[in-house]
């Protein structure tokens, strides 16, 4: 109590001396440095160091928190072999959860928490909060180092002989610049270049038209105006190795529309029907491109929302897309099932660099 | 036969061969006639068609023309089908509020009665989509794996993975799925309301419906279990990311803060 009141008061005498010096003269301002250094204000004492009943408080609520800490833990084991992995538990306001995730997480939760919040109650109100400061040290070393140092260099670079055999030299370096080029040659394996395969797909000259849901061939009759169909090419099996790699360039959305509403009249030559075949990977960075308003007939691809004109050649109407959509060139066949007249004209999906 | 020639121009011949026809006519009609049932069948399903003609003068003509033809207001209601009556005034969508981007939910606005009524009006217009039976729309006999499958394929991109709905343009949007009576999601397969695209039966049958429908009552109702407890809207990092960085981070900062206040002193200054 009464070393705070002494300090301020020390402090306002300083003020007040100051403010009475400067005004008496400018030269003995220059000495007494308006920007001094404060250092730190004294230390006060808290509670717990004053009160003995205060600190035994903190000591029991810093136990509390480790025991409650054991305690979750050993929940933790009991829950993790007691509750049923597929049990299901409603709780507020989570819903129906988990009840194993759910105590798991509580009791692992609780127990690293209350590790962490009475180290630091520890670490506040019981271990030493005196200011203590500590100056730096230079970094440099000294010269009489520096000169011992510089010397076992010499001395070293001496007796390897490195500056004498040259062979030893010559060949080492040579050794050293070649070891980074197992490394280049690697870079390889970043390869090969994808050569055609971008700009070819699995449907050929005559390939039905898969239903994607069924995995039953596509009739004209069977596409309504205002639907929307998936499908791929035949001859791909969902179960083969490289589905992914097909399917990621053949899938295809088909559509139809009143033979009037189309106003490409490629567009509407290249399907059949009014039934307008388009691949649906997105020619920005090939999300699928299939949310399709059978109103306005517009394609939207739900990542980035290019919007493509599926009644004007899949034509860009926003977004970052930078062509439309390729279109697949269909008819029916004899039998009456719809099928393709030969691969895309383009490369489908996302644009790159030598696409054209 | 002479006695009978004899008088066949008797006054009364013409009478007795009438007589005859008529009785010919009376049992061939009695014996091939349709049955009665189907007879009162037909009587009711006029009758329906008749009730729905009136309310749908009433509450319909003004958009959608006097005979269904459409107009300036409303598109035309030949061939939609009873389906597409039975789900825009059975979810309230219909009769239409104000012209706006979508015609939004609202409280329904006729009895399930007169509904039917209106559907059979609007089903006698022109052929299309009939009111599905409950068996084709009973979630718990789908394959909800399957239909998982189908889901991601068709509906995603608009409804979100879990049927959690999704923006469209212009105003419009794909509406969550949740709670959902699964009649209304079938019939909205069925018939492509408003700037959904239709998936017919010839392209997704029934029964691929029927897994649709019982992957969204697998993932979708409030009784649906997620381990995982907040699913934040379902829309998967974006909400996950915003929580994390705001509360989980801000939680952080708080206790940080806490951490490196300085502790209460023995007095107060």
């Amino acid at each position: 109590m009464s070393s705070h009141t002494e300090h301020t008061e020390a402090r306002d005498d300083a003020q007040g001396g100051h403010l009475t010096e400067s005004r008496e003269g400018g030269a003995v301002a220059v000495a007494d440095d308006p920007f001094a250094d404060p250092g730190l204000p004294p230390h006060e004492p808290r509670r717990q160091d004053v009160d003995e009943r205060a600190a035994k408080r903190s000591e029991r609520t810093v136990a509390f928190l480790f025991t409650l800490s054991m305690l979750a833990t050993v929940g933790f084991i009991v829950s993790y072999v007691a509750i049923p992995i597929d049990e299901i538990v409603f709780i507020w306001p989570f819903g129906h959860v988990s009840g194993l995730n759910f105590a798991l997480g509580l009791t692992l939760g609780v127990a690293l928490f209350c590790i962490g919040a009475g180290a630091i109650h520890w670490a506040r109100t019981l271990m030493s909060d005196v200011e203590v400061a500590e100056e730096r040290h230079a970094i440099e070393a000294t010269p009489e180092v520096k000169a011992h140092v510089l010397e076992e260099f010499r001395k070293g670079g001496e007796e390897s002989q490195i500056g004498r055999r040259k062979l030893v030299r010559n060949t080492m370096f040579g050794a050293l610049a070649l070891v980074p080029l197992s490394g280049v040659v690697l870079l390889r394996d970043l390869g090969p270049l994808p050569g055609t395969k971008l700009r070819h797909t699995a449907w050929k000259e005559g390939s039905l038209i898969i239903n994607e849901a069924t995995m039953q061939p596509l009739r004209p009759e069977d596409i309504t105006v205002g639907s929307l169909t998936q499908a791929m090419p035949e001859g791909l099996d969902p179960h083969s190795e490289d589905f992914n790699v097909e399917i990621a360039k053949a899938a295809v959305m088909l559509v139809r529309l009143e033979p009037e509403d189309i106003k490409d009249e490629r567009s509407a030559d290249w399907g059949y029907e009014g039934i307008l075949c388009y691949s649906k990977i997105c020619t920005h960075i090939g999300c699928p491109a299939t949310l399709y308003e059978q109103q306005t007939h517009h394609a939207l691809c739900p990542c980035h929302q290019s919007t493509f004109d599926l009644a004007d050649g899949a034509r860009v109407l926003f977004g970052p897309a930078g062509h439309p959509l390729p279109q697949l060139r269909i008819r029916a066949n004899d039998e009456g099932f719809l099928e393709a007249l030969g691969d895309f004209d383009e490369p489908t999906g996302p644009s790159f660099w030598e696409r054209g | 036969m002479k006695k009978l020639s004899a008088r066949r121009r008797h006054p009364l011949a013409a009478l007795v061969v009438l007589l005859f026809a008529l009785a010919a006519t009376g049992g061939l009609y009695a014996a091939l006639a349709p049955a009665g049932e189907a007879q009162a069948d037909a009587s009711a399903q006029s009758l329906a068609i008749e009730e729905g003609k009136k309310l749908y003068d009433v509450g319909c003509s003004s958009c959608h023309g006097a005979g269904g033809e459409g107009g300036s207001d409303g598109p035309s209601l030949v061939g939609v089908g009873a389906a597409a009556v039975d789900f825009q005034v059975g979810t309230g969508r219909m009769p239409l509020q104000a012209p706006g981007p979508q015609a939004p939910e609202k409280p329904v606005a006729y009895t399930q009665a007169e509904i039917d009524q209106l559907a059979a009006y609007v089903a006698s217009l022109g052929p299309g989509p009939a009111v599905p039976d409950a068996s084709s729309y009973d979630p718990s006999q789908g394959d909800a794996a399957r239909g998982g499958e189908l889901f991601r394929t068709n509906c995603t991109q608009c409804h979100n993975f879990t049927g959690q709905g999704g923006a469209l343009t212009h105003g419009k949007e794909a509406p969550a799925l949740d709670n959902v009576d699964p009649r209304y999601i079938y019939e909205a397969m069925v018939t492509g309301p408003s700037n959904m695209p239709s998936f017919p039966d010839t392209t997704l049958p029934e029964d691929e419906k029927q897994d649709i429908l019982a992957w969204l009552h697998a993932v979708n109702t409030s009784e649906s279990p997620n381990p995982g407890g907040f699913s934040l809207g379902g829309f998967g990092p974006v909400s996950e990311g915003l929580f994390a960085w705001t509360f989980g981070i801000g939680l952080l900062i708080a206790v940080a803060v806490w951490i490196g206040v300085s502790t209460a002193k023995a007095r107060k200054s």
